[in-house]
């Protein structure tokens, strides 16, 4: 007797063969989707959004694009979240880790065709994955010691992610740009002290970094507009009339002389904390909220630089720069560390006025000034330097380096391979599939650039598997070349997290075997 | 029949609005529920074992979980027949009572169920059946304690604990590392055990996660981890041999429960009042300084102009931090949680050798790690992976480890994985049905065949033949009179699970055969489902 009813209505329920069906489908065609950006030529996005304004994002950044997808496909959710990981974690990749989570499922479909069973498959993958890291590990090299050779390896690596976006036309200036601005964290990799400001007009060549620190606010009116050995305070404080905050507190007057009374003593109160301010000796003063006309007329009656409403990072990034405290209250001016400059002056860029400071104390923080035809290509420049930074930041922390344009995979191909002849079972089928996956990668690459991708990877892998080889494909001239001498990086610790996340990915969707939908939320329908 | 006559012939009703209703009764009754129950534990007979496939399930809200735990899966199901809700409670009550075996409940109820329907169509009595169940499952139990080991264990020697969360966590995604999530999940628990009182509170032991990074980095972290960061930007992010102050104050002005007014109606008052305003801040921060703390946790938010006294005067601080975390930080530092700036003493201070703040990734995630705590009975387990779901799933296997490494500090009794004790289990229930004199025999021969099924579960899921395995395995056990053989899931090459050291606890085994057994004889009881017809 079959039961009717298990699951409430609307509910699914999609079992065996079907479910993995529905999320290999799935999987597949989030992967196909990104397939075509991967690669220096690989092509671009145009994403509209469905909201108000529809407004048009142009971007080949993986993640980027799958965030704005609205997806059902469980299994296309886990891929898009593992491109969502990879940007949080590493920055660039995110594409790749995608592509490769889904060739690795295509391949397992196949597996499956031939009945071999998705844990004898996981199993083959797990080894596979684990041989081709421990590859890789040997293969790196690590130029830490070597701070010139080090600082070009960083330009080869931000070159090589640069070249697949929409910089790679001025890609050495961006990628100088990049490791420069890398290079002054010393290490960090708070990325927040590196500000990227976007403003139209100009040419994407005119874009520069600045060791000072650019504001992008204006000068109160009747203010100096140039100031020399500024001493600066950086405030977060009302500037309104303050508000009192003990609890309960009411007004309660009898007549309009005591309503003046009161307002004479509120301002009163506003002045004596501006006085408070200007004790300090200073002569620029930066709040992040908003700067009332009144306290701004007497900050400019004591010839003090007055800027308003700064946004909380401004604050925070001027604080680093400048050496400065985040001071709420003013009682104590002797005791307040201020920030210093050499100069503070307003700068035009464009059409727009900025603040710019030079001449900082501590040159943890830079700007960098992206200047490009529209606010699209802007926005694009900003996310590909967004990529690169991160690349930097993290090969900073782990200096360990590997050639490009699919050398990796061909290494870790080769050492698989190598591995799927050693075992024996049905899991060396699924390690050879393993490294057809990897091997897959190049022949994207390839393929994107309109290159003949089968004779190519042909050729690839028989030099890999002469010797030690730096062979890997040169997209620009359509052959094997010297991945070496073109000067294509990549860094260790993004390709370990491609390989080990596409990996955990796939073992998770080959696992199901029953996709349960819970009927979805009914939304109120608002008019 | 609902409708009945009264003495004068008229009809009247006893259930009202029969036709909005719909009901079985009697056989189909009980048919249909065996169906509904049945059809559960099919669902979770695939995940069972090592080699069991997990279930992707997608929630109203779109989220994605994909999980291999029972428990997990049926309440994220959305059952709507009443007879799979009971079977949610009884794979929930597993979870609850011992936190592993939620998947092995329900397929032995389904077995069970199977066993019952093949009854009922002999003609035997569903109570008659429900009693034989419930002398088979007192012999099973009785049986399962005769073959049950006591194994030793101490602080020192810690191996057959970790062997056996070994054999919890090998049947979820991340058994690729499960000898070291084993030991996380065994050297935390024993670090809040207390051995005397053979008890352990789960609660002291934190699981948190945070996507990235791969598996193997997660670790046990004696002391607290806190997803908050330094109220101030420019606070310390390092310090040492820190006194903590841990306050369920907010840094603002009081706010008396009582209704009352300040009423305002002169300048003098005016000013006064705000003189009073600058104080209280000044003193709440000055009473932190002055009992020697060099760190303020709070529950609560701070006003910027106490964060900047506060930053000012060089004392770090945390805000909003929830109020599990408050206590969990307050048992590992051995502070007093303070809920006024008056009762502030040096005492009630906690202490930890290191508070750091780490940040991950390119994001601006950072987490606040408070270690080498006074009192190290407070520990943290903190898992790292590829992905959302991975880290979920971690959880929750994690949660199985240390549930079952529990148990056995409750009580060290092993028994035999890998179907081993149900092989066991059902040699001897059968053994003992021929020397029962009534009908309740068949039941209790039945038990055995439906105890049989989880076995042959395990061996259908690891691609190896049901049948001829569990045959092969049972005579081996009534040959060689070993109660160790098991199902050889890994393909390791042998059947005695003690050489594969596949353990599981003996309160957990029992507690499934009793607990399956007990909603089995509810099931079997109900003859009338009255439910209102679908509108």
């Amino acid at each position: 007797m079959a039961v009717e009813k298990l699951l409430k209505d609307e509910a699914t329920q999609e079992k065996g063969e079907r479910a993995r069906m529905a999320s290999f489908v799935g999987a597949m065609a989030i992967a196909d989707l990104v397939k075509t950006t991967l690669g220096p030529k690989g092509m671009d996005k145009i994403l509209q959004s469905a909201g108000r304004g529809h407004s048009v994002t142009v971007t080949n950044d993986g993640a980027t694009i799958l965030k704005s997808l609205h997806i059902d496909n469980p299994a296309a959710k886990v891929l898009v979240d593992i491109s969502k990981v990879q940007d949080d974690e590493v920055g660039d990749g995110t594409t790749s880790v995608v592509v490769l989570a889904g060739e690795l499922l295509r391949e397992a479909e196949k597996l499956i065709a031939m009945k071999i069973h998705p844990m004898t498959i996981i199993s083959g993958y797990r080894m596979a994955a684990e041989c081709a890291r421990n590859a890789l590990t040997q293969k790196t090299k690590d130029n830490k010691e070597n701070p010139e050779k080090f600082r070009s390896d960083l330009t080869k690596i931000a070159t090589t992610t640069l070249c697949s976006k929409i910089l790679s036309q001025d890609k050495e200036h961006f990628a100088k740009l990049a490791v420069d601005a890398v290079m002054r964290l010393k290490g960090s990799t708070n990325l927040e002290s590196i500000q990227i400001i976007k403003k139209a007009g100009g040419s994407l060549k005119d874009s520069f970094l600045d060791e000072g620190f650019i504001l992008d606010k204006k000068i109160g009116v009747g203010q100096p507009k140039r100031i020399e050995n500024a001493k600066i305070l950086v405030a977060n404080t009302a500037m309104d009339t303050d508000k009192v905050k003990i609890y309960g507190a009411r007004v309660r007057v009898d007549s309009m002389a005591r309503v003046a009374q009161i307002e004479g003593a509120e301002k009163e109160k506003m002045k004596e904390k501006v006085q408070k301010i200007i004790s300090h000796g200073i002569n620029c003063f930066v709040n992040r909220q908003l700067i009332y006309n009144f306290p701004e007329e007497l900050f400019a009656d004591a010839g003090v630089l007055a800027i308003e409403h700064a946004d909380f990072d401004g604050i925070e990034r001027l604080a680093l720069v400048t050496g400065g405290e985040i001071a709420s209250t003013f009682d104590d001016p002797g005791s307040v560390k201020l920030g210093h400059c050499k100069l503070i002056e307003e700068i035009m860029i464009g059409e727009d006025k900025l603040i710019h400071f030079s001449g900082v104390e501590m040159g943890q923080a830079c700007t960098i000034v992206l200047r490009g035809a529209s606010s699209h290509v802007l926005d694009e420049a900003e996310r590909s330097l967004h990529d690169a930074l991160c690349v930097l930041s993290q090969t900073v922390t782990d200096s360990r380096v590997l050639l490009g344009g699919g050398w990796p995979e061909m290494v870790m191909c080769r050492e698989v391979d190598e591995l799927a002849r050693r075992t024996p079972g049905k899991k060396s089928l699924a390690i050879e599939a393993f490294s057809r996956a990897l091997q897959s990668i190049p022949t994207i690459i390839a393929d994107n650039a309109g290159l003949d991708s089968a004779d190519l990877i042909a050729q690839l892998r028989a030099e890999h598997h002469k010797s030690e080889t730096n062979a890997g494909i040169d997209v620009i001239t359509g052959a094997v070349g010297d991945m070496e001498k073109l000067g294509i990086s990549e860094s260790f610790k993004v390709k370990q997290a491609i390989l080990l996340s596409a990996t955990e990915a796939a073992e998770m969707i080959l696992r199901v075997d029953e996709i349960i939908t819970c009927a979805p939320r009914k939304r109120e329908d608002r008019v | 029949m609902a409708l009945a006559f009264d003495e004068f012939g008229r009809p009247f009703l006893i259930i009202r609005e029969q036709e909005s209703k719909t009901r079985l009764r009697g056989l189909d009754a009980q048919k249909a529920n065996i169906a509904a129950g049945k059809a559960v534990a099919r669902i979770l007979r695939t995940s069972l074992g090592p080699k069991g496939m997990d279930k992707m399930i997608q929630s109203p809200d779109g989220d994605v979980t994909i999980t291999n735990d029972g428990a997990t899966i049926l309440e994220s199901m959305d059952v709507d027949n009443q007879i799979a809700k009971l079977m949610v409670e009884l794979s929930k009550s597993q979870d609850y009572e011992i936190g592993d075996g939620t998947t092995g409940v329900v397929v032995m109820a389904g077995a069970l169920l199977e066993q019952a329907e093949r009854l009922l169509d002999q003609g035997i009595h569903p109570i008659r059946i429900a009693e034989g169940f419930e002398m088979a499952s007192r012999i099973a139990v009785e049986h399962l304690e005769h073959i049950a080991h006591k194994f030793e264990f101490s602080l020192t020697n810690i191996e057959p604990l970790v062997q056996t969360c070994m054999t919890t966590l090998s049947s979820k995604i991340v058994n690729r590392c499960k000898r070291s999530l084993a030991e996380v999940a065994v050297k935390a628990v024993l670090a809040v055990a207390d051995l005397e009182r053979k008890d352990v509170n789960l609660d002291l032991i934190k699981v948190e996660g945070k996507v990235g990074g791969k598996l193997e980095d997660t670790e046990l972290i004696c002391g607290i981890i806190v997803d908050k960061d330094m109220s101030h930007p420019q606070m310390p992010k390092r310090i040492e041999n820190a006194k903590i102050a841990i306050l369920t104050c907010p840094f603002e002005p009081p706010k008396p429960k009582t209704k009352h007014k300040v009423d305002i109606d002169t300048v003098e008052k005016f000013q006064a009042l705000r003189k009073q305003e600058q104080q209280y801040f000044d003193e709440m921060v000055q009473k932190c300084k002055d009992v020697g703390s060099t760190l303020v946790i709070c529950q609560w938010g701070f006003d910027d102009e106490a964060n900047h006294l506060l930053m000012h005067r060089g004392l770090p601080a945390v805000r909003w931090v929830g109020g599990v975390e408050l206590e969990l930080i307050a048992i590992a530092t051995g502070g007093r949680i303070v809920p006024r700036f008056q009762e502030l003493t040096p005492e009630k201070l906690g202490k930890a050798g290191l508070v750091r703040e780490k940040s991950f990734g390119t994001t601006k995630d950072r987490m606040l790690y408070i270690e080498q705590c006074a009192n190290s009975r407070a520990v943290t387990i903190f898992i790292r992976g590829g992905n959302k779901m991975i880290i979920e799933e971690t959880k929750r296997s994690i949660h199985d480890a240390l549930c079952v490494a529990r148990n056995l500090i409750r009580n060290n009794s092993i028994v035999y994985g890998g179907g081993a004790a149900e092989i066991s289990c059902s040699v001897a229930v059968e053994a003992a049905a021929d020397k029962n004199p009534g009908v309740e025999q068949y039941a209790i021969r039945a038990f055995a065949d439906a105890l049989d099924s989880i076995p042959m579960a395990l061996a259908e899921n690891s691609g190896l033949q049901p049948i001829d395995t569990l045959t092969a395995v049972k005579s081996q056990q009534i040959k060689e009179n070993n109660p160790h053989c098991g199902i050889d899931c890994n393909d390791v090459g042998t059947n005695d699970m003690r050489e594969q050291d596949v353990f599981e606890t003996l309160i957990g085994k029992q507690q499934q055969i009793l607990l399956a057994t007990q909603v089995v004889k509810m099931i079997l009881k109900i003859d009338d489902v009255i439910s209102p017809s679908d509108y």
